[in-house]
């Protein structure tokens, strides 16, 4: 029964998995929906998707699977009122406002038969069963719509552009929850599990757990008298400074590095984190900030940060030649540099021995000679799991020193 | 089954949309825990004790820190306590029973009368702990390898888990619970709040506040919109200054009530005098 749902959910990309489908069937089984469209959409929601960024496509399965059944006719009514009367639900209006919205709206009437608009508006619901991204739809086109263009803005109407409303359940097709589709968030997780093997557990802090061995050890030396011997409790030391490329060439990464800077940062088991943005590559100064307005000196990482720290560079590292070894090569005409990049590379790289690239671009593009150049001093890995995941075992084993690599890769 | 639709119907000081009190019920019903996601006060917390007055059951509750472990929740075994008992003779410490104490959701499990357990902010906790509990919510027991016992839930608990989504939660975690999102109130569901806390405001009052709220709510870039808890406080702090509601038009006063930092002020007051108080400029 309903399986096709199943199959309708996990087409528009739903994560339903067995287990939830069953318990679902249960319920269904055991008629708590009541045969209504309304519990069955509000209780399979609780069912099988577990994450307010999935629930619009719930919504779009929902419409697509339920959508020809007919419901409470109520439900288009209301729509319809809403249509009629968008002025009610505004914050309060100066009369003369007030009048001019009027105006606006009478004028809009008279230019546009509103009879023909509401027929058409109907027939659009009907018709529209998929998802239509762009495009001159008249609902939800900014300027050019009566209702988005005066603040009409109850969820009910940002459905009219983009999804249709044949109405099954009114807040399926209202896609209420568009605004939490937050596809980046999904892989975040991934990314944590990846950094959490990022650790050192050292003894700091206060003296809190019982030292069993110890305890026994002294107990038994005293005769029996019972000592209790306490230890500082393990903590992670891992202090990480992330250095992230701002570059236009990084611009299709965008995403993916903000996946791992919203990992990196939420990550509450670092004993410090710190991050830094640059642009292409690394000269005398780094930016707190990703418009590179607030300078750092790059000299402040060697004085602020000792050698423990763990350094993670991400960038695309392909620019021109002259960005890397030329002195004032840098891109900004604005900026110049007394020092070539490839000198700071190296200095950050002889200051933090345990630091490495992430390349978010596929392996098959680092032929570029600047990427090239920039592996033989910083082990490089791809941004993906698995890439991160070398990363971080390269970043807690022992590091080999510049030399080392480059005898390696020779 | 009829009775899914009786039992939890909100109480009398929380107002539960229709669709999250079926789904309490089915969770109720199937057992399964409910675990609900949303904005910072809309009232995660609070349905859990909702649940138990209005179910009239006891709750217990868990609060989840950075610290916890899954096992704290489960039992802790004193041995400190019984080594320091050793030392002096005066007790009897082969009873190993009596160090071993139960966590707040082994005392739920051993309860003789069904309980409302309510694991708060979930998301505290590392990022491993709700795994650590999968078995335990699943089957609803746990074993104790001190005492080599099996603990068993008489009554299976109505488990309520909330979740700020500072950290997203395990999918073999939820596969096992129910879930709920709780939306912002919309302002008829607000007004229904309001007047649940406050049955005598007058409701012209209560309409222009909320009508002020929702219009603060929707200005960008705040860096914390004012929630339900923030507008009850500013409604009781107008309504013990016996402000006129003609002040409320054209100013906001007790501002501080509504936005707790300087930069959402200082964006407040820029956003209000360029808006000339009306907050649709955007739209056009």
């Amino acid at each position: 029964m309903f399986i096709d749902f199943f199959y309708t959910l996990r087409k528009h990309g739903v994560p339903v998995s067995i287990t939830e489908w069953m318990s679902f069937m249960e319920a269904l089984y055991n008629g708590y929906f009541q045969s209504s469209l309304n519990h069955l959409y509000y209780l399979g929601r609780a069912f099988l998707v577990k994450s307010e960024a999935f629930y619009d496509a719930f919504d779009l399965a929902f419409q697509e699977y339920f959508g020809g059944i007919k419901t409470e006719k109520l439900e288009l009514d209301k729509v319809m009122e809403w249509l009629e009367n968008p002025l009610h639900r505004l914050p309060k209006l100066s009369p003369e406002e007030m009048a001019e919205l009027q105006r606006q709206i009478q004028e809009f009437r008279n230019t546009h038969d509103i009879d023909e608009l509401m027929r058409q508006f109907r027939e659009r619901l009907k018709e529209q069963k998929e998802r239509h991204d762009g495009g001159g739809k008249w609902i939800g086109t900014g300027g050019t719509s009566p209702f988005g263009a005066y603040g009409f803005h109850p969820g009910g109407i940002r459905v009219g552009g983009e999804s249709g409303m044949q109405s099954a359940a009114k807040v399926a097709s209202e896609r209420r929850f568009r605004n939490y589709r937050n596809d980046i968030i999904l892989d975040v997780r991934q990314t944590k599990m990846a950094l959490k093997k990022l650790r050192e557990l050292k003894r700091e802090g206060l003296e809190e757990e019982l030292d069993i061995d110890e305890t026994i050890d002294r107990t038994a030396k005293e005769g029996g008298e019972i000592e209790l011997v306490f230890n500082k409790s393990r903590e992670n030391s891992v202090r990480l400074v992330l250095l992230m490329d701002t570059g236009g060439s990084m611009l299709p990464y965008t995403e993916l590095c903000e996946r791992l800077f919203s990992a990196a940062s939420q990550m509450e088991h670092f004993k410090e984190f710190r991050y830094y943005f640059f642009h292409n590559t690394i000269y005398q100064d780094v930016y707190e900030d990703i418009q590179n307005y607030k300078k750092v000196p790059t000299e402040k990482l060697f004085s602020n940060f000792h050698k423990g720290y763990k350094v993670v560079i991400v960038g695309d590292a392909s620019m021109a030649y002259s960005e890397l070894f030329d002195i004032n090569g840098c891109i900004d005409y604005f900026y110049t540099n007394d020092k070539p990049s490839l000198e700071w590379l190296l200095r950050i790289k002889e200051h933090f021995p345990h630091s490495v690239w992430l390349n978010p671009t596929h392996m098959n593009f680092w032929g570029h000679y600047t990427v090239d150049t920039i592996g033989k001093i910083f082990p490089m890995y791809e941004l993906t799991v698995d890439g991160l995941k070398d990363a971080v075992k390269t970043l807690s084993s022992r590091t080999k020193s510049i030399r080392q690599l480059s005898e390696m890769s020779a | 089954m009829a009775n899914a639709t009786q039992g939890y119907r909100g109480s009398e000081d929380y107002i539960a949309s229709k669709p999250l009190m079926e789904i309490v019920n089915v969770a109720v019903a199937l057992g399964k825990p409910l675990v609900v996601k949303g904005e910072p006060g809309t009232g995660k917390t609070l349905l859990a004790h909702s649940i138990s007055r209005a179910l009239n059951k006891k709750l217990i509750v868990w609060n989840i820190k950075s610290t916890t472990k899954a096992k704290d929740g489960l039992y802790v075994y004193d041995t400190v306590q019984r080594l320091n008992d050793a030392r002096f003779k005066d007790k009897d410490i082969s009873d190993i029973r009596q160090y071993i104490k139960l966590g707040r959701l082994g005392q739920s499990f051993k309860s003789e009368e069904q309980l409302v357990l309510l694991i708060d902010e979930i998301d505290k906790a590392d990022i491993e702990f709700p795994n650590d509990l999968l078995n335990e919510l699943d089957e609803m027991s746990f074993h104790i390898h001190e005492l080599d016992e099996e603990v068993v839930a008489k009554h299976r608990p109505i488990v309520i888990i909330t979740s700020n989504s500072e950290k997203e939660l395990p999918d073999a975690f939820l596969r096992r619970c129910l879930f709920y999102y709780i939306e912002f109130p919309d302002d008829e569901m607000m007004e229904r709040i309001v007047k649940v806390h406050y049955p005598d405001i007058e409701s012209k009052l209560a309409k222009e506040a909320l009508k002020k709220f929702y219009w603060i709510r929707e200005m960008d870039g705040l860096r914390k919109k004012p929630s339900t808890s923030e507008l009850l406080d500013w409604i009781k702090a107008l309504a013990l200054g016996g402000i006129h509601l003609e002040k409320i038009g054209s100013e906001i006063p007790f501002l501080g009530t509504l936005l707790k930092n300087e930069q959402d002020t200082d964006r407040f007051i820029k956003l209000s005098s360029a808006q000339g108080g009306f907050g649709f400029k955007r739209r056009f």
